[in-house]
């Protein structure tokens, strides 16, 4: 009898844990692709991919795609796209190498200079987006032409510019610092071991608050069971994550602005009206409208944040390079496009996640820097790149119309 | 008796979770018009999607047999090489190519590779004679009213030597001259020895040009009924439709006292600059509290104008005259602006500019009022499932929950969550255009019965509607347009079918 009820329960929460995983296959699937895709390359390059310096490194590498991708989902899902961000980046780069070399402004005003420029470049792009209805395609496409020009006009005279600052150079080669040894733990970042701890911390108390809220809301949960399952595995992965991260320079400064535009972005998108309403306007810009959303409002404050982390990007991005270069920006907005795409935004609008974003472009990434440590040739890394984009594309589609 | 000319046994075909149809058997003979009815969901289009070929052999269990022979159909094309053409309701023409082009859409006349468009336009001539339609061939399809864009489909398919031609809710676009005429088209196609099998919601019509009647519930086959043999009356069909009688199609409302004007418009007008010409002139309407005022008039007689110029304008009419609501006078920037002062509009096309169909019931219900859900700029996503939950409960939105998709619900189910939306608003002022389009006999009385607790709680109503009887049944008051005039306002005790139509058509 008492057998009979165990073999019950255990029924259950494999047929919940199943129901769970069918519901949201979709959402899943990339998440295990790149899971997939890690262990390859780990397997491949007999374990140098997923060491602590690799990690580290190709997380300073994809910053500057992974802030675009943010803002091009959610441009897309606005049923839009924009072309510009790659030179709007490499030309906002360039303007603040040139304010901090040859200007000599300090770098606490040329980084909120640059990032409100992006705002305002965003604005003018979406302007004939938002106000005459000309198709983004050709509008973004001109603004990237005309962008493109202003970076080969600033950087005509000099060429390439080395930037000297050290807090900016910082910014994509840094890392948070750390307390002094102790004799405990020496070979590792302790400040980022303590920070995961943090994280895990957080994300539990997190948890439970918004679990007990739906009980007192007399909502259907998880079963217990299953609610442990998740926070077991999820502290499981913050907490690999922070190991791996503190075996080499710890967390970098890329890593904390990349997890903070994520964490706003995603704030926004799921938490907000703002949000509800950047997906009402994508879902059906005519009914939206009709609900009293102001459809050119939101692409011009869509198109405003794009414009904004273009800007960031073209800062990680001569950060990273400690220099502005005459080509900087050059098919960052493929990049970030493929990883919006193969992180399950819909063309069609309405449709995509931030996380889903970072995952796609988590994704292109891994498969560069594991196909570079393979030592597999360029020509190759494309074709690899291309069909992964277009098959990630036909699977989310599969797992969507179920 | 002959072999029927199509006959489909025992069609079972199941969808994960759901049986939409359940050995069904169909039978039509030759020559006649054949209605098919039933509430939404019963399963005509399924039906009519498995005789097509769009669900194909093999995905359902059954037989079907055409003039005696057995088909194994594995698209639309299949179907139509055996002579059957399926007109859906939503038109399939493409606006931007001209008449004849479209007519031979996907069959052209050739001559060697290229296209012999003076063959094509002579025979385009003659297939517009055929169906009544007086249009120059060569005229943009864009430009044409839906009554006439609804008549080049058929052209389009009586091309393809149709024997069973298939209209799904052909007049539900339709005004009623329109409708008449489509009518009459296809009592002339009988003549001509085609079969015709048409899926209404409009009863009145099925009982006035039907051979035979077979309804559908729940996915079967409750009867076929022959019309020139068995009395057959709207209250039968509606009595086999629901399962039930419905007593009278519209609910009785308890007699309230009318309130104050609420809303007033006076010398109203409005020009529409993407239209280049005036879409309403000189309105002027009341509309007091606790009363449904109806406006009737034809398709293009200013009744969605009216409704949009008075919900902050969205279109971007020059407007002149004055708004008041309440006695003050009002300008709406924006629908924002509208809805803010609790007035909403429940739109015509639900899916086209009325619901997010991608976004869940609960979505879409709190979207125009998000902020009442919302503590310093945070959605609080459990107040939003909670209120979800009540509009679902007491507008009886039959759903499998509020999770669900829009996209996934029946015609009326989606206008419930339509009106849930508008109600979660709080208006004072609610303008429901055309609140009952393509939805089934049930599902109208529980919108009815919502509309008549709306007033009685002191809202007013105001109601744009094609169905004159729905007008007659439901108003206090009429309104009736034509040619963006107020042609005249008639109180319901004086207001008549014949009364109407002569305002409507007055210009």
């Amino acid at each position: 009898m008492a057998e009979e009820t165990i073999n019950q329960n255990k029924g259950s929460i494999i047929s919940d844990i199943t129901k769970l995983l069918k519901s949201n296959i979709g959402d899943y699937f990339m998440f295990i692709a790149l899971v997939v895709i890690m262990i390859f390359f780990a397997l491949t390059t007999d374990g140098v991919f997923i060491s602590s310096r690799n990690i580290s490194n190709l997380i300073n590498q994809m910053g500057y795609i992974a802030v675009l991708a943010v803002g091009m989902t959610l441009v897309i899902i606005i049923r839009h796209i924009d072309l510009s961000v790659g030179y709007l980046a490499g030309f906002l780069g360039a303007f603040g190498a040139i304010a901090l070399t040859f200007w000599g402004l300090p770098v606490l005003a040329v980084i909120p200079a640059v990032l409100i420029l992006g705002i305002l470049s965003g604005l003018l792009t979406s302007t004939p987006i938002a106000k005459l209805n000309v198709p983004a395609f050709v509008s973004t496409m001109a603004a990237g032409l005309i962008y493109r020009g202003a970076l080969l006009t600033v950087t005509m005279g000099t060429g390439t510019i080395i930037i000297n600052n050290k807090a900016f150079n910082n910014i994509s080669n840094g890392y948070i610092p750390d307390i002094p040894d102790f004799g405990f733990l020496d070979n590792n970042h302790k400040i980022t071991l303590l920070l995961g701890l943090v994280g895990i911390v957080l994300y539990i108390i997190s948890a439970i608050n918004s679990r007990k809220k739906k009980i007192s809301y007399n909502f259907e949960v998880p079963s217990f069971f299953l609610f442990v399952l998740q926070l077991v595995l999820i502290s499981a992965i913050i907490g690999y994550i922070s190991w791996v991260l503190s075996g080499y320079n710890g967390i970098s400064w890329s890593l904390v602005v990349v997890f903070l535009v994520v964490a706003v972005f995603q704030f926004v998108t799921t938490k907000t009206p703002l949000g509800r309403h950047i997906y009402a306007v994508g879902g059906n810009p005519e009914a939206a409208e009709l609900s009293g959303i102001s459809v050119s409002k939101i692409t011009f404050i869509v198109f405003g944040a794009m414009g904004l982390l273009s800007a960031l990007s073209g800062i990680l991005y001569a950060s990273r390079l400690q220099s502005a270069t005459t080509t900087a920006g050059l098919g960052f907005e493929t990049d970030a496009i493929a990883a919006a795409f193969v992180g399950g935004v819909s063309a069609a609008g309405g449709v995509g996640r931030i996380t889903g974003s970072i995952v796609g472009a988590l994704v292109m990434m891994s498969l560069t820097n594991g196909m570079n440590l393979m030592g597999i040739d360029i020509s190759v890394q494309y074709i690899v790149r291309g069909a992964v984009l277009v098959l990630a594309v036909i699977v989310d589609m599969a797992t969507r119309k179920k | 008796m002959s072999t029927p000319i199509l006959e489909m046994k025992s069609i079972t075909k199941e969808f994960p979770g759901v049986k939409a149809l359940d050995d069904v058997t169909f039978s039509v003979a030759k020559g006649e018009i054949h209605c098919l009815v039933g509430e939404n969901g019963a399963g005509k289009s399924t039906l009519m999607k498995v005789l097509s070929g769009v669900h194909p052999y093999g995905s359902y269990t059954g037989e079907i047999f055409v003039e005696g022979e057995l088909q194994k159909f594995n698209g639309i094309r299949d179907s139509e090489k055996a002579g059957i053409a399926i007109i859906y309701q939503e038109l399939a023409l493409v606006p931007e190519l001209t008449v004849y082009e479209n007519i031979f859409l996907g069959n052209e006349i050739r001559k060697g590779i290229t296209i012999d468009w003076n063959e094509t336009v002579k025979e385009a001539g003659e297939i517009l004679q055929k169906v009544g339609l007086d249009v120059n061939p060569m005229t943009k399809v864009r430009t044409l009213g839906v009554g006439k864009q609804q008549l080049i489909e058929i052209a389009k398919a009586l091309k393809k030597d149709v024997k069973i031609l298939i209209l799904d809710e052909p007049t539900a676009a339709l005004n009623e001259t329109d409708s008449d005429n489509l009518l009459n088209l296809i009592k002339g196609l009988k003549q001509q020895g085609v079969t015709c099998i048409l899926i209404s919601h409009k009863l009145r019509e099925v009982l006035a040009i039907a051979d035979t009647i077979t309804v559908l519930r729940d996915g079967k086959t409750i009867c076929t009924l022959d019309h020139s043999q068995d009395t057959v009356t709207e209250p039968v069909l509606i009595r086999n439709m629901v399962g039930r009688s419905i007593d009278n199609v519209f609910p009785r409302r308890k007699k309230i006292e009318v309130g104050d004007v609420v809303l007033e418009l006076e010398n109203w007008n409005a020009y529409s600059p993407a239209l280049g010409r005036k879409v309403l002139k000189n309105v002027n309407i009341k509309v007091r509290s606790g009363e449904i005022v109806g406006v009737a008039g034809l398709m293009g007689s200013g009744r969605t104008e009216l409704a949009k110029s008075i919900f902050g304008n969205p279109d971007g009419y020059q407007i002149e005259g004055s708004l008041k609501l309440r006695g003050m006078e009002h300008k709406f920037r924006d629908p924002h602006d509208a809805i803010k002062n609790e007035i909403a509009y429940v739109t015509e096309d639900r899916k086209g500019n009325g619901l997010i169909l991608i976004q869940d019931v609960k979505q879409n219900i709190t979207l125009a009022n998000l902020g009442e859900i919302a503590k310093s700029g945070v959605i609080n996503e459990n107040e939003e499932i909670v209120i979800a939950t009540d509009y679902q409960q007491s507008l009886n939105i039959k759903t499998p929950s509020i999770e669900q998709k829009v996209r996934n619900l029946s015609g009326g189910n989606q206008q419930k969550v339509s009106l849930g939306k508008w109600l979660f608003v709080k208006p004072g002022v609610m303008i429901l255009d055309e609140p009952t389009r393509g939805i089934d006999v049930g599902a109208k009385y529980e919108i009815y019965t919502i509309m008549n607790s709306l007033v009685e709680k002191g809202m007013s109503i105001i109601m744009i509607s094609s169905e004159l009887p729905e007008v007659l049944g439901m108003s206090d008051r009429v309104y009736v347009m034509s040619a963006g005039m107020i042609k005249g306002e008639l109180p319901i005790e004086e207001a008549t079918q014949e009364k109407i139509m002569e305002m409507a058509i007055e210009y």
